[in-house]
């Protein structure tokens, strides 16, 4: 007799961050990561914190198998840094349990709460892209449940190919069952922060780029709103962790449990409401030069305050776009992506800039030397749709790429022209996944597996 | 405080045991799986439990394995002064009253196993000055429902047994803290209906926590439970004749 069970699989709709698409699944969350005996196909999930439909099930009642159970730590090695933890630990937990011995997470996103599971499989990065480049360059080692049931470790030196298709690979090549990955010394949990107002994209790509050489961390916010020769106006942000005498006797204050409580109504993110938001905003950061001393939360993590900020953009949800371009293209497809937007009235708060450092050996890493954009697009439907089928025209003609972990609508053929590598990836998938149990609905849109 | 846990490995055993490493609580482990143990201890010692976090083999079905269980407590602690019993069967009403032998077995461990336990730890501790006991009934033993009263009945004797067991040993310096979990999403409880109130294992942790550092003998958790428990105490019986949960 087993010690404890409930009623099997929960039946419930599952969804990504933007809420859209909804796809009916079974969902399990167990405490032991395992596979069904039976082979049945599954989509392996973490905190539902992509997009759109990278942790859905390839078909309605499919299985999903949710990992953020599956978190203990291993092992912690406090003379290296390296912890050994299974996949659901989430960067929240890292961060609450190490950043007070004076550890951090070596890459992080937009927010804490995924799982270090799918940090591997979104090869995820963040501020420091330029310098360090993304999250798989941190790990040593990954254990992996592959389709036969098989536990097969495979890390940079060892199993390289599964490795290299595993990073990045949307968790399509295998369970992700536990990860060893590199933390980063700090001196203390505060960022010192420097902001200035910039007045046009030239100007913002030039202080990224200034920058760069001297700050760990950096990132522009664009006013999507500016048109003509304000576009790109923005602010631009670079922050480095402070040491121990900058930080001083700081304690962090313990934030507000903000939420947002029921779905907006859609006409809630109209433009002029949008165009006086981001007024206020960069009002609120003006042009000049200030530095500060904020928490890593604030600096890391400000929208993850506001639980369910996502309600924001009513019952349809919301479309994130994310794309790079290569540095070779030079500002003006940026220009022109963002004069696209603010053409469409495609009302999004603010967009993200940030320029990312050399690309990973991984076979679908999202990031490439140049300039990143991401902001978010409210669902109206097919207008949405074919606003993001017409970037990714642009995008491609460039030579850049789209994001899985944000994207829900690319189609196969785009995204094909995009990733120069996704031959290779296949064929390793197709080795080690032959009959592609590994599936989701992403995978049914771009790589043509069975729903 | 030096710690024995049983059920440490899943759910609100898991969670309540990394609060108590969290703030450097020597601790040890009883189960029945050595291997899950084994990883547990682990995490519980990165997470700030001094090390070695040990452990040793122990069937709540089993009670003959009860003495030199908690003896390999005692030694590896160098005395333990507090018992956590979080573990315990579980399983639906219709599998529990279509399978007697799995009845006999839940019933065997949540009521016969535990309170032989809890009743063998108090000894030990009352010769030696005293401690705590912390066992997990459920809100389920606080009133009948027909959806769930074989489970409910392992629980209602166990809360009338730690509750005596309060009575009894308080005065010789043994606290016994009953917890009374409501509905708790964990891997136990996965795919049941969600009832509102649900709660989550990491508040229920906290909560346990305060009430066992405060000295009670009794706490809901989530909170909100003893509330809904004292309104379905007091429905009349027609009532839960007529209702269908």
């Amino acid at each position: 007799m087993t010690p404890a069970q409930g009623g099997g699989p929960a039946v419930e709709d599952v969804s990504g961050w933007g809420r859209h698409p909804v796809v009916r699944g079974r969902v399990e969350r167990p405490e032991n990561l395992a596979l069904p005996e039976d082979g049945e196909p599954l989509v392996p999930r973490g905190l539902g914190r992509a997009y759109g439909d990278a942790a859905l099930p390839a078909n309605p009642g499919g299985l999903v198998l949710e990992s953020t159970r599956a978190d203990r730590i291993r092992s912690f090695d406090p003379a290296t840094g390296r912890l050994h933890c299974e996949a659901g630990l989430s960067l929240a937990e890292i961060l609450r349990i190490f950043v007070p011995r004076g550890w951090f997470p070596p890459v992080t996103p937009g927010t804490k709460f995924v799982t270090v599971g799918a940090c591997v499989a979104c090869d995820v990065h963040g501020k420091n892209h330029h310098r360090d480049g993304s999250f798989g360059n941190f790990v040593d080692r990954l254990t992996l449940r592959t389709a036969a049931g098989r536990l097969v470790e495979c890390g940079p030196d060892r199993e390289r190919e599964l490795f290299l298709a595993t990073v990045g690979g949307m968790g399509l090549t295998g369970l992700i069952v536990d990860v060893t990955l590199r933390l980063r010394r700090v001196e203390s949990p505060w960022i010192v922060l420097e902001t200035q107002g910039v007045a046009s994209l030239d100007a913002m790509l030039e202080g990224l780029r200034l920058s760069a050489t001297h700050w760990p961390y950096t990132v522009g916010w664009i006013d999507c709103l500016a048109r003509g020769r304000d576009v790109g106006r923005g602010i631009l942000m670079r922050g480095r962790h402070a040491t121990q005498v900058e930080a001083g006797t700081r304690r962090a204050r313990p934030a507000l449990p903000l939420r947002v409580p029921f779905d907006a109504p859609e006409w809630l993110l109209n433009p002029l409401f949008v165009r006086w938001f981001n007024r206020l905003y960069a009002w609120s950061h003006g042009s000049a030069l200030k530095r500060r001393i904020v928490s890593y939360d604030a600096f890391f993590y400000p929208l993850d305050a506001v639980g369910q900020w996502n309600r924001l953009y009513g019952r349809r949800g919301l479309l994130q776009y994310q794309c790079v371009l290569p540095r070779a293209a030079g500002p003006r497809p940026v220009a022109a992506l963002l004069e696209r937007l603010a053409g469409a009235g495609a009302a999004s708060f603010l967009a993200v800039i940030k320029d990312c450092g050399p690309a990973s050996d991984a076979y679908l890493s999202f990031p490439m030397e140049g300039t990143t954009l991401a902001l978010d697009l409210p669902n109206r439907g097919a207008v949405t749709e074919a606003l993001v089928h017409d970037l990714n025209a642009t995008v491609i003609e460039h030579g850049g790429r789209v994001y899985l972990a944000k994207d829900a609508v690319t189609r196969a053929a785009d995204f094909a022209r995009m990733m120069p590598r996704i031959r290779e990836w296949r064929a390793v998938r197709d080795r080690w996944d032959p009959g592609h149990r590994f599936r989701s609905a992403l995978s049914v849109r771009l790589f043509g597996d069975p729903a | 405080m030096k710690i024995v846990l049983v059920g440490a490995t899943r759910g609100m055993g898991r969670a309540l045991a990394r609060r108590l490493a969290e703030r450097g609580d020597a601790l040890f482990l009883l189960g029945r799986d050595e291997t899950q143990m084994d990883l547990s201890a682990r995490d519980l010692e990165a997470r700030g439990a001094p090390p070695p976090v040990g452990q040793a083999r122990l069937d709540l079905g089993e009670p003959d394995g009860f003495a030199a269980a908690l003896d390999a407590a005692d030694r590896a602690l160098s005395r333990m002064d507090a018992l956590v019993v979080t573990g315990g069967l579980f399983a639906r009403q219709e599998e529990l009253a279509a399978d007697p032998a799995r009845l006999a077995a839940l019933l065997h461990a949540n009521f016969t196993g535990t309170v032989l336990l809890c009743q063998q730890a108090a000894e030990r501790l009352a010769g030696r000055g005293g401690g705590l006991i912390c066992a997990f009934g459920s809100v389920a033993g606080d009133r009948a429902r027909r959806s769930n009263y074989l489970y409910g009945a392992s629980k209602a004797g166990l809360a009338v047994f730690l509750d005596g067991l309060d009575l009894a040993y308080r005065g010789r310096g043994v606290r016994v803290l009953c917890v009374k979990p409501g509905f708790v999403r964990t891997s136990m409880t996965e795919g049941l209906p969600v009832p509102p109130f649900a709660g989550e294992p990491d508040a229920v942790a906290r909560r346990v926590v305060a009430a066992m550092d405060a000295g009670r003998h009794q706490v809901y958790a989530p909170g909100i439970w003893r509330v809904v428990m004292l309104i379905i105490r007091a429905l009349p019986r027609a009532v839960l004749r007529r209702v269908q949960f």
